[in-house]
């Protein structure tokens, strides 16, 4: 195929089909994905949502700043609440991840066409996720600048890092999953943008997209290849799914505090992880299609299968939260019964009613076919379960370690602004760069797309 | 100004000839311009003190250009020529100095109370930088209270006054000298007429004999003396009863049998540390054939005291004169008839038991009363002990100690009305704050400002001194010599320790002065005035003087025991009723403060720090009232009520506090300062301005009105009460004896089941490990056992912790926020109704669990386990993930959120023990079992070539404790006492199923209540 193929294979016309718009052609997808790249440029509302991400981000820089000359001390923990906001948001935002690598590599073997469209944006979702997630365990130590000791590095006093500590294994498992999910959507990106330098009008766009595009010229060499290394990295970056919440849960449940120590945390995070990935896939997606018009790429058929998606993994997560309060009682352990009662009565009852509530009870609207094929609706069940699994987080490490085993040292944790500080900084810091990534790169995957241009009009074909 | 540069030889010939051959000149510029070269030298070298300011104080900008000027200068001069004085290179040291190797002092602290106790000091390098107790020493027998511990702290406190003052400007002690030469010949003229000197309760032998001297020069002249916490009453009663004035001491170690009436005697006030050692020694548990002594306590106030009673009944302070009464007249006291009414709420079957109890101990008990009971209370406290045989036994009469033992109230109302009647023109104020601290009816600031001459000498630039004309700093005990007496008389050295830190004078140099002595130094008055005792010949009097210095105290100088008799009139010539406080009105007690007494501590921030007994309130008092009170007054803890009290308001935020008495609010003296200094300004409120001269033990007022207002009062356990189906409890007390942390049985359920502690065997079992476990049985093996029946929760292992491990100090809003640093503390918890519930202590401490669950989390290797058992923290490797904190079950680990250690204060350098490090923001720090002083030990045994003897390493907190709870050795000899302690059946580790294996191990409490009180 030469560079510019789309114009020569413009023939082909999908009937279209429930991932699919009808009547797109290979060039009517580059069309439209590229356009919004190259010549669409910023609208008003473009403007004013980045402005206010790059604001957040502000505010998070000067909130680091502070963090960093002044100390934790900034934020509302204390002994015995040793973790607050910091580590709630890197388990919430490393959950979030989740989704995207979900559906770019596990759905990608399981062959489930409807990921096509979704998966780009929901992959650059998962990246920026966890940059958001990694800047946590940084910021939260009380000596950020020794970060390094984490890392097993040639040490002049021969000392490593202590390998039986959860949060060492956090480091490689996090780092391995932001390594993984970058090359998996860089490598994903090679052909697109390729089509971007060929369809860039400007001497300086051609070469930048040039430069990223490694020299694809998209010959039948080029795509054995790498359709083998997308396998190879949808291969690798699968068994992260499930790995990295579960080391995620680990720091949990290798310590010894009531609410922590549970063996069910590990599958409860993970269905957790993707629960809170789908409702920010979710959150992201209906105002895109919206925007920018791309009906006939994300369907209502995307909108209803990751609606049961959030179902099926907010199911796992109920039935998590039934089995955790069962064990406490049917242990028989004092601390691990007080724990549950202290949760559900205690001083932060209010944070656990408040999460069953939005992530167990309001979820269970996705039972109705049509809620799920109402995007606004969803829209809003996404914001209710995101909210959900934050307090889920907050829940587990604050009221745990409010009140354990020695009732004198008793406390409470209350989060001072620079803890909402940070964590809407985080939130700023994603969307400024999910606002760049829409401005500079195809949020959908263009070759990808006319490959379900192909399929689907074979499909009809046959 | 012309242009020095070139000098103008003609105009120099000129002053060569106008001066002729006569004069002497210093530089050609003199000669040439000699107004010219004035000024410049003055510029240049300033001979006069800077301007003066016309207002008090020196502002901190002008302090900040005298300093930069200063160090400027210093360089000046060190450029141009070397000192005149010689000086020595370091190659003989003074005998005994090695480099790094602190050294031990044996001195005294005197006490505002008066008495002494007596003190070991660690000088590092000459830095005084730890307090111990003197084990030579009668009040102190090796251990120290808090503010023992404390005191080191005030030596190197910034805030204290450096200058002399005269007018708010700064000037020197040279000028203050001329102006008491003045004084001396004025006064001598006029036979002392005029002149007056007050000072706090001198017990200090030479600085009596100094007084007494300058009282013989001028003979119109008065001495006065003052203290707020005075022990008026004890003196009063004793008078009352015996017709003299006597010091009272009392023998724990022979009583079975102690009855305290409102007395706070564990760890308080005079002898406060020996009787807590005494009295603990007599209820120390060996096996189920050792036996304990019984306390009764009544009182107003829920004190440590009342928490180690074995029957305590929370009483207002007014009824506790019945109940004497009523005790008096069961036990055959004659003179006394009893009231018309029994005591209210006073079981009838309670006194009778308690009358038995005492009538079977004849000899071998104690009845005392508390200083906030009036005179009355202590005389018939004392005449009981009379009718019970124990004079002589276990109550033990002296001279009194004090060396002109004086109604101290009528002393300054005597003060103040001759002020007031123009008889007083020249007023010394040599210690106290009676500004801040007299009796409000006294108005005593108003009548000092009509004394025409006020001369100060403090240590800190308080109250006082700011409103006297001159104002010199008086030395801190460690910067100064004198002497004292501690409790039972036996007379102790003031020993310092290092030169004073800034232009500090002593007592004894001023009154030197003032009788026409002003070179002779304080030791020689100090040393001149035992070498008149005639307590050795001439020849021997140097060893003699050198023994002393070196033990601390003047050997055989206790005073001898006084046989005397009660007068049988004594209760008609005491006033009855307890200030008119009548039943059923509400009334306010006054009482000094567990943590900074009467203010004398306020501006020490690791006592303002230290959580207060069974509160935990830290850097503020509270009018502290019962359950049942706070219902009756429609308040809760942090709620602000106005207190009136003859006139005068008070609002002050009330704290509920379990035990306390209904019907009556208490407040602690020493809060509410307005120039305390950087840390104590602004904290909690000043009971002295509701305290009166006519009502000093407690006062009747009317219901405390609500404000509405709250205050934030800061505690470091949360205390949180909540009413659950009609019952008040306190859910921490609550949820501790659920989870099985406190171990407590009577002494018969002991006998009969010994291991009545111990854990359940499901509960011990170890897990099956996949690894071959750890060989600890080489070696030494450290480990602690805390015995939970000797505890009285005094505090003083925190404050000596402070002081060991250079803790630092956060401040109210950072204990607010739940950051305080102790790495040892004292939790409290409560068990029954909380109108007078049973209080327990337990110490906590880092526990060095063999399984350390902090260790095995964190992800850097900073906290590690060493093949000796300890749990080590790394600070230089911790990167502050507080994972640790997080999964510590004890919650024992502290956490620098901040850059809490001080590293900006120059004079706090000084107080830091240099063999811990200094913690920098973000690391977590814990109790470490003191492993310096471990270290310092095994090097050193090393070095001589044998093993670490038992008892050798004493932990700071073993050391201070005056109970000798704490006890630290090697669990690897079978002989060391701390494993034959945790060899003990009342031996048990908290949380015992979590097998993490504490090596700190407590032993629990028992209570011997009487067998007749069904309670």
């Amino acid at each position: 195929m030469a560079a510019r193929e789309p114009d020569n294979v413009g023939t082909i016309v999908a009937p279209g089909s429930e991932v699919l718009g009808p009547g797109h052609s290979y060039g009517s997808v580059t069309d439209k994905i590229s356009s919004i790249v190259l010549t669409r440029g910023t609208g008003n509302k473009y403007k004013i949502g980045f402005g206010l991400a790059v604001a957040l981000l502000l505010m998070l820089n000067f909130g680091i700043t502070v963090l960093f000359a002044v100390g934790v001390g900034i934020w509302g923990i204390n002994i015995p609440v040793g973790w607050g906001f910091a580590i709630t948001n890197f388990v919430w935002w490393i959950g979030i991840g989740h989704a995207g690598t979900l559906i770019s590599a596990f759905l990608l073997l399981m062959r489930q066409k409807w990921r096509t469209s979704i998966n780009r944006f929901a992959e650059a979702m998962t990246l920026f996720a966890v940059a958001c997630a990694g800047t946590f365990p940084l910021l939260h130590m009380g000596r950020p600048w020794l970060f390094y000791y984490l890392l097993p590095y040639p040490d002049t006093m021969g000392v490593w890092p202590q390998f039986r500590s959860p949060l060492v294994w956090d480091v490689f498992a996090v780092s391995t999953y932001a390594t993984v999910s970058l090359l998996f959507w860089y490598v994903g990106l090679i052909p697109d943008l390729a089509t971007l330098r060929d369809r860039a009008n400007k001497k300086f766009k051609q070469v930048i997209y040039g430069v990223f595009a490694l020299g694809w010229r998209g010959s039948a060499r080029h795509w054995k290849r790498y359709e083998m290394a997308g396998l190879l990295l949808a291969g690798l970056a699968t068994p992260l799914v499930v790995s990295v919440h579960t080391v995620v849960s680990f720091d949990f449940t290798i310590a010894i505090l009531p609410g922590w120590h549970s063996t069910i945390f590990p599958p409860y995070f993970v269905a957790g992880a993707i629960y809170s990935g789908f409702a920010m896939v979710i959150a992201l997606a209906v105002p895109l299609r919206k925007y920018y018009g791309l009906e006939d790429f994300l369907t209502i058929r995307h909108i209803d299968n990751m609606g049961k998606m959030m179902l099926a993994t907010g199911l796992i997560v109920a039935y998590s939260y039934v089995m955790e309060t069962f064990m406490a009682f049917y242990s028989g352990n004092k601390f691990d019964i007080y724990m549950i009662m202290n949760r559900m009565t205690g001083p932060y009852a209010g944070v656990y009613w408040t999460l069953i509530a939005v992530n167990l009870v309001i979820p269970q609207l996705l039972w109705s076919s049509k809620i799920r094929r109402n995007p606004l609706w969803l829209f809003i069940l996404s914001f209710s379960v995101q909210t959900g699994m934050w307090l889920e987080r907050y829940m587990i490490i604050v009221s745990s370690l409010h009140r354990d085993f020695i009732p004198s040292s008793w406390g409470m944790f209350d989060p001072t602004r620079w803890d909402y500080i940070i964590f809407f900084g985080t939130i700023g810091l994603f969307f400024t760069l999910f606002y760049l990534f829409i401005r500079f790169l195809p949020m959908i995957s263009i070759f990808e797309m006319r490959d379900l241009v192909h399929k689907t009009a074979e499909e009809a074909h046959s | 100004m012309k242009d020095k540069s070139f000098i103008d030889l003609a105009s120099i010939r000129a002053g060569l000839e106008n001066g002729g051959k006569k004069r002497f000149w210093r530089s050609l510029e003199q000669l040439a311009d000699p107004e010219e070269y004035e000024k410049l030298a003055r510029q240049e070298f300033p001979q006069d003190p800077p301007a003066r300011q016309a207002q008090p104080g020196v502002s901190r900008r002008n302090m900040l250009k005298l300093m930069a000027a200063s160090a400027g200068l210093a360089g000046l001069t060190a450029c141009t020529k070397l000192p005149i004085e010689h000086i020595t290179p370091y190659v003989n040291p003074p005998e005994e100095f090695v480099p790094g190797h602190p050294l031990f002092y044996a001195t005294s602290m005197p006490r505002p109370e008066g008495g002494a106790i007596g003190l070991l000091v660690k000088s590092n390098m000459g830095r005084p930088t730890k307090v111990e107790g003197n084990p030579d020493h009668p009040g102190s027998l090796g251990s120290t209270d808090v503010f023992g511990q404390a005191s080191v702290l005030d030596l190197w406190d910034a805030d204290r006054a450096q200058t002399v003052m005269h007018g708010g400007a700064i000037t020197n002690y040279t000028e203050f000298l001329e102006l008491l030469g003045q004084l001396r010949s004025l006064y001598l003229t006029q036979k002392g007429a005029g002149f007056r000197i007050l000072t706090e309760t001198v017990t200090s032998p030479t600085l009596g004999s100094q007084l007494k001297a300058l009282l013989a020069d001028f003979p119109e002249a008065k001495w006065h003396q003052y203290t707020p916490v005075n022990r008026h009453a004890e003196r009063e009663g004793l008078k009352a009863l015996y017709g003299q004035y006597l010091s009272a001491y009392y023998k724990f170690d022979q009583a079975d049998v102690v009855v305290s009436l409102d007395a706070d005697f564990l760890c308080s006030g005079r002898g406060g540390v020996r009787y807590t050692r005494d009295f603990a020694d007599r209820r120390r548990i060996k096996d189920t054939h050792s036996s304990m002594n019984r306390l009764y306590v009544v009182e107003s106030m829920a004190t440590i005291t009342g928490a180690s009673a074995d029957h305590r009944l929370p009483l207002k302070s007014s009824r506790v004169e019945a109940f004497a009464t009523a005790l008096a007249v069961a036990v055959g006291v004659k003179g006394v008839e009893a009231g018309a009414q029994a005591p209210e709420g006073v079981p009838s079957e309670w006194v009778a038991a308690l009358v038995r109890d005492l009538q079977q101990h004849r000899g071998t008990s104690i009845v005392l009363a508390g200083e906030q009971q009036p005179p009355m209370v202590h005389a018939l406290a004392h005449a009981i002990n009379a009718a019970l045989g124990n004079t002589g036994k276990t109550v033990i009469y002296t001279d009194p100690i004090e060396v002109q033992p004086i109604n101290e109230l009528e002393s300054i109302r005597e003060l103040v009305g001759d002020i007031n009647a123009g008889k007083v023109d020249t007023l010394l104020i040599i210690g106290g704050n009676p500004v801040y601290n007299a009796p409000a009816d006294l108005e005593f600031e108003k009548a000092l400002d009509k004394v025409n001459l006020r001369l100060r000498l403090g240590i800190y630039n308080d109250e006082t001194s700011y409103r006297c004309h001159w104002f010199i700093p008086q030395v801190h005990y460690l910067e100064g010599w004198s002497d004292d007496r501690a409790y039972d008389g036996t007379a102790c050295l003031v020993q310092p320790l290092i030169a004073p830190l800034y232009a500090n004078r002593s007592p004894h140099e001023v009154l030197g002065a003032l009788l026409g002595d002003p070179g002779r130094t304080p030791h020689e008055w100090v040393r001149g005035f035992w070498a008149d005792q005639k307590l050795a010949t001439p020849v021997e009097y140097e060893t003699f003087w050198e023994t002393s210095l070196e033990k601390g105290i003047i050997a055989g100088s206790a005073f001898q025991a006084r046989t005397v008799i009660p007068k049988p009139d004594f209760a008609a010539t005491l006033p009855k009723g307890g200030n008119g406080a009548g039943a059923g009105s509400m009334e306010i007690a006054f009482r000094p403060d567990p943590t900074v007494w009467d203010g004398s501590y306020t501006n020490n921030s690791w006592l303002q720090e230290l959580p207060k007994p069974l509160t935990t309130m830290t850097w503020d008092n509270a009018a502290y009232i019962s359950p049942n009170t706070a219902d009756q007054l429609g308040v809760m803890s942090r709620d602000v009520v106005e207190v009136t009290s003859d006139g005068r308001r008070l609002r002050v935020p009330v704290w509920v506090l379990p035990g306390h008495a209904d019907g009556c609010l208490t407040i602690t003296f020493g809060y509410g300062r307005s120039r305390a200094g950087r840390v104590g300004n602004g904290t909690g409120f000043n009971a002295y301005s509701i305290w009166t001269s006519t009502a000093p033990e407690f006062a009747p007022i009317s219901k405390p009105a609500r404000t509405g207002d709250h205050y934030r009062l800061v505690t470091m356990q949360r205390h949180s009460i909540v009413t659950e189906g009609g019952r008040k409890h306190e859910i921490e007390s609550k949820e501790a004896f659920n989870r099985d942390l406190v171990r407590v049985a009577s002494l018969g359920e002991f006998r009969s089941n010994p291991d009545f502690a111990a854990d359940p065997p499901e509960e011990t079992t170890q897990a099956p490990n996949l690894y071959p476990p750890y060989d600890y049985s080489k070696g030494y093996q450290w480990g602690m056992s805390i015995d939970l029946n000797s505890c009285v929760g005094c505090n003083s292992c925190v404050i000596a912790c402070y002081a060991e491990n250079n803790i630092a100090v956060v401040g109210k809003e950072q204990v607010d926020a739940g950051r305080i640093m102790q790495w040892i503390r004292v939790d409290t918890y409560w068990r029954g109704n909380l109108e007078n519930p049973e209080t327990y202590h337990v110490v906590m401490p880092c526990m060095h669990c063999e399984n350390a669950p902090c260790e095995y989390v964190c992800p850097v290797g900073a906290t590690m386990h060493s093949p000796e058992g300890l749990n080590v923290m790394v600070y230089n490797r911790c990167v502050g993930t507080r994972y640790c904190s997080n999964n510590c079950p004890y919650k024992v680990r502290r956490f620098n959120f901040f850059l809490f250690s001080d590293w900006t204060t120059p004079s706090l350098y000084g107080v830091r023990n240099p063999d811990v490090t200094v913690r920098s923001r973000g690391v977590m720090e814990k109790c470490t079992y003191c492993v310096q002083r471990i270290k310092e030990a095994e090097i050193r045994t090393q070095v001589e070539n044998r093993t670490i003897k038992d008892g050798e390493i004493v932990t700071a907190c073993q050391q201070a404790c005056p109970t000798k709870a704490i006890v630290f050795g090697n669990i690897n000899d079978p002989n060391s006492e701390v494993a034959n302690l945790k060899a003990q059946s009342r031996k048990y580790v908290l949380l015992a199923d979590l097998n993490i294996r504490p090596r700190t191990s407590y032993l629990a409490r028992l209570r011997n209540p009487n067998p007749e009180i069904k309670e």
